[in-house]
């Protein structure tokens, strides 16, 4: 069954950066650290200490609230160092790798022959379990639900994304088992988007025992959240799961081969790098490692894409789902009567306001990370909608995160999206309004007030 | 360049917190940020922002009313000029007309910037730009002859009552610039309507009594209409300051349209509730068009995006019922020849009930939905 999706509403950012699909080099370990702030509402329970030596399987901290949720070290090496920031809060662990890649040897398991039980079990034991996500409000999923469906996206628009068939060539393998796990953990099927231009040479259309599904349009059809809203909905009381694609990989080849191996291609993009590429690392890398691809001056390394990754500074670490850095420059200057200058050329504008709705899809902006103007109140009304490709009221949702309304939140559809859906949203926001962190609030209001 | 931004860096800390002159830090901050995009630099979130910002969007509003503005000054000279018979060349029907534009532009900038100003300041927030095009406004929908005391009163009254008291703009209900006018309107309406305030005065002259088309169509339909409709298209005819003609304000349209800014489902929809409502009357339907406020009204003040509704199937509804019912007031209430003020500011108000529905209907929807599953 295959069914196709068009989608109208949305922008693709031209920013420039992107990566040839082409890997420069094998970074060599050296530092990698996770991070349990890359989850929501999580709170972690370290379970090593400085100067321990662990494997890449080993468990660093678990969830307190779930023990059974491990986050494992994704390469060998010795803890160096526990990072703490306020009232104590647990901010990364940071191994220093030995460069071995000594992995702790877990049982392959054949998982069409397992039941739920017994697949949820391996899961959480080899510390994959992270790597599926809830529906409604993006947390770590729980062990104990049975999910409507899961879904899984094999497109992604965000900008300067890496091409999930490039990163995913020669893992087909890894995937088939990935979805094969997937599909014990739920009645509802494993549903696999793909874009509609990539699908015919894609190798991902082999997958078997899926529910396909093609996409085309501008960012965020890619998003999960769009899709199964155009998909299956989530209704007020329905849970759905969802995998990243190289996560699934992941996944499928630890169960498969029983190696603990979180090593990916990692696309080195934006206006700031040097020469965009892609490199293989492991999930945590440091950033160090790339740095030698960022411009000279004052650059902003972000872990994932532009819109929804974080700031992790040159001596950070890439986070626990990304497998995209991206280099910025930093906007941090005065620009004389900006905003009046009729012509602008090297901004980029999704409004009709400057000219670069004229210039073409095929021009390219080196954006920086410049707010263009201060925050003010909602202003304009209809450039929301204009790029959230679903029946949602966005200004509506969000003010009822503001006024802290959990009613009006559930009616409006609070349960349907997490901050990345909304993230174009705030991207064209002529107001400067920060609508993920608005949205991110209201989700923790609601995971309080629910629980 | 360098030296203005020196010169603001040097005066920066005097207005900063704990500076001499804090009291007046919104006023400076407003005046750094007119003339330099500030050096902010994302914090959370998306790491990159769109170059658009409120400035950019209240500038365009300004620059598709420029034409209304400069024919407006040429039609007060030339109303003058016809009433009394001066015989002036072009130059000096500009110059006459801008000597009495300036005073209510001065005016309607000066207290409206001082409140909104004192009030940024309070809330401890940025000036936010949409005085600009309120301010702008104002004076292009009033009587050539109101007192610049009472102008003053209105436009305070517009800023502190219609806005600031609602949280400042993005948050109010009625359209300032309107509000000013209704004001006005009901506080002294020998000023703001009748045959005799349309024309400037000369001092020590009894004033000239002129009578608009709308006061002319009220009186006695078609045969009463002095005008024709290409002189009322043009617009060099009496009536409020900037409402008269019907090109400049098209081309203004076209600038809201082409840029996006003024919604085009609303001024669409404003037309079409005009025209169908205006069949009712004794003049031809698209004359409702051409004369008063109407298209002044549906191009810039109906598409006010704070005020408007906010859904996009809202504005189709709003914007038809201010067509039709400014039309219908004409038509049908002696009392008010014109009816788009009082129309867009009762369709103000009903924007929130408009969009409630609509929000309804989503809300709706995604129970439906659930129930279906």
């Amino acid at each position: 069954m295959s069914e196709h999706i068009r989608l109208k509403k949305g922008l693709d950012i031209p920013l420039a950066g992107a990566a040839p699909a082409k890997i420069a080099e094998t970074v060599a370990d050296d530092l990698v650290a996770l991070k349990p702030t890359d989850f929501k509402a999580l709170v972690p329970k370290l379970a090593v200490k400085e100067g321990d030596s662990v494997q890449a399987g080993d468990v660093l901290f678990t969830d307190k609230m779930h023990p059974a949720v491990r986050f494992c070290s994704p390469c060998s090496g010795v803890v160096q160092q526990i990072v703490r920031g306020d009232k104590r809060k647990l901010l990364a662990v940071v191994v220093k790798a030995d460069g071995e890649h000594k992995s702790v040897k877990f049982d392959a398991v054949d998982c069409s022959k397992l039941d739920k039980q017994a697949m949820t079990e391996a899961l959480l034991e080899r510390g994959l379990w992270p790597m599926i996500k809830q529906r409604p409000y993006g947390i770590i999923a729980n062990a104990e639900d049975t999910p409507k469906s899961i879904f899984v996206s094999a497109m992604n628009t965000a900008p300067l994304a890496p091409d999930p068939d490039f990163i995913m060539d020669g893992r087909l393998d890894d995937l088939q088992e990935g979805v094969n796990a997937l599909c014990r953990l739920t009645k509802g099927g494993v549903h696999f988007s793909m874009a509609a231009a990539a699908e015919a040479g894609s190798a991902m259309h082999n997958l078997k025992g899926v529910i396909f599904h093609t996409f085309d349009g501008p960012h965020p059809a890619g998003n999960v959240g769009i899709q199964i809203n155009h998909i299956s909905p989530i209704n007020k009381g329905e849970i759905v799961w969802t995998v990243d694609l190289v996560s699934l990989a992941a996944m499928g080849r630890c169960l498969r081969t029983g190696e603990f191996d979180m090593t990916r291609p990692v696309a080195v993009t934006g206006p700031a790098a040097k020469e965009p590429c892609y490199v293989m690392g492991v999930q945590g890398m440091s950033l160090k490692a790339i740095a030698k691809y960022a411009e000279e001056g004052n650059v902003r390394y972000v872990s994932g894409d532009v819109l929804t990754g974080t700031n992790v500074g040159a001596e950070g670490f890439l986070g626990f789902f990304d497998s995209q850095v991206t280099l910025l420059e930093e906007g941090d200057y005065y620009e004389l009567l900006g905003w009046i200058k009729p012509f602008r050329l090297k901004k980029f504008s999704f409004s009709h306001l400057y000219w670069s709705w004229l210039a073409g899809k095929k021009k390219t902006y080196k954006l920086d990370t410049n707010t263009n103007g201060g925050p003010r109140a909602f202003v304009v009304s209809d450039v929301y909608g204009k790029v959230l490709p679903m029946d949602i009221l966005p200004v509506y949702l969000l003010k009822a995160c503001m006024a802290k309304d959990i009613e009006k939140m559930e009616n409006l559809g609070i349960y349907e999206v997490i901050p990345e859906d909304f993230a174009l949203c705030e991207f064209v926001c002529p107001s400067k309004i920060e609508i993920q962190q608005i949205l991110s609030d209201g989700i923790d209001l609601m995971l309080k007030e629910m629980a | 360049m360098s030296a203005l931004r020196n010169t603001l860096d040097k005066m920066k800390p005097t207005f900063s917190k704990g500076g001499k002159l804090s009291a007046l830090g919104s006023f400076f901050d407003a005046m750094e940020t007119f003339f330099f995009v500030p050096k902010t630099v994302t914090r959370r979130g998306t790491h990159i922002k769109d170059s658009v910002d409120l400035k950019r969007t209240m500038i365009t509003v300004m620059i598709a009313l420029i034409p209304v503005f400069l024919f407006s000054i040429y039609n007060i000279g030339y109303q003058m000029n016809l009433a009394y018979g001066y015989g002036w060349g072009f130059w000096m029907i500009v110059w006459r007309g801008f000597l009495k534009i300036l005073p209510l532009y001065l005016v309607s900038y000066i207290v409206g910037l001082f409140f909104e100003c004192m009030f940024a300041q309070i809330k401890g927030e940025e000036v936010n730009e949409g005085y600009f095009v309120t301010g702008f406004l104002i004076p292009l929908i009033m009587p050539v002859n109101i007192p610049l005391w009472m102008l003053a009163i209105a436009v305070a009254f517009a800023v502190v009552i219609g806005k600031e008291v609602f949280g400042g703009t993005g948050m109010n209900i009625w359209n300032p610039a309107l509000l000013c006018r209704a004001f006005l309107f009901f506080s002294y309406p020998k000023m703001m309507s009748g045959d005799s305030v349309w024309v400037a005065h000369k001092i020590g002259v009894d004033a000239v009594s002129c009578a608009t088309p709308l006061s002319e169509m009220a009186s006695g339909g078609m045969s009463a209409m002095s005008y024709s409709p290409l002189q009322m298209f043009i617009g060099l005819i009496p009536g409020s300051v900037g409402e008269t003609s019907t090109l400049c304000i098209l081309r203004g349209a076209l600038v809201l349209l082409f840029t996006g800014v003024g919604s085009w489902k609303v001024m669409l929809s404003c037309v079409a509730g005009g025209l169908l409502a205006g069949l009712l009357g004794n003049v031809p339907a698209y004359y409702h068009l051409i004369m008063g406020g109407f298209a002044f009204g549906c191009v810039f003040m109906a598409t006010d995006p704070v005020t408007s509704a906010q859904t996009e199937t809202g504005k189709w509804i709003y914007g038809f019922l201010i067509g039709a019912f400014a039309v219908l007031l004409r038509i049908f209430n002696p009392g008010y020849p014109e009816g788009m003020m009082l129309s867009i500011l009762l369709m103000n108000t009903f924007a929130p009930l408009i969009d409630h529905m609509v929000v309804n209907g989503n809300i709706r929807r995604r129970l439906r939905r659930a129930k279906t599953v």
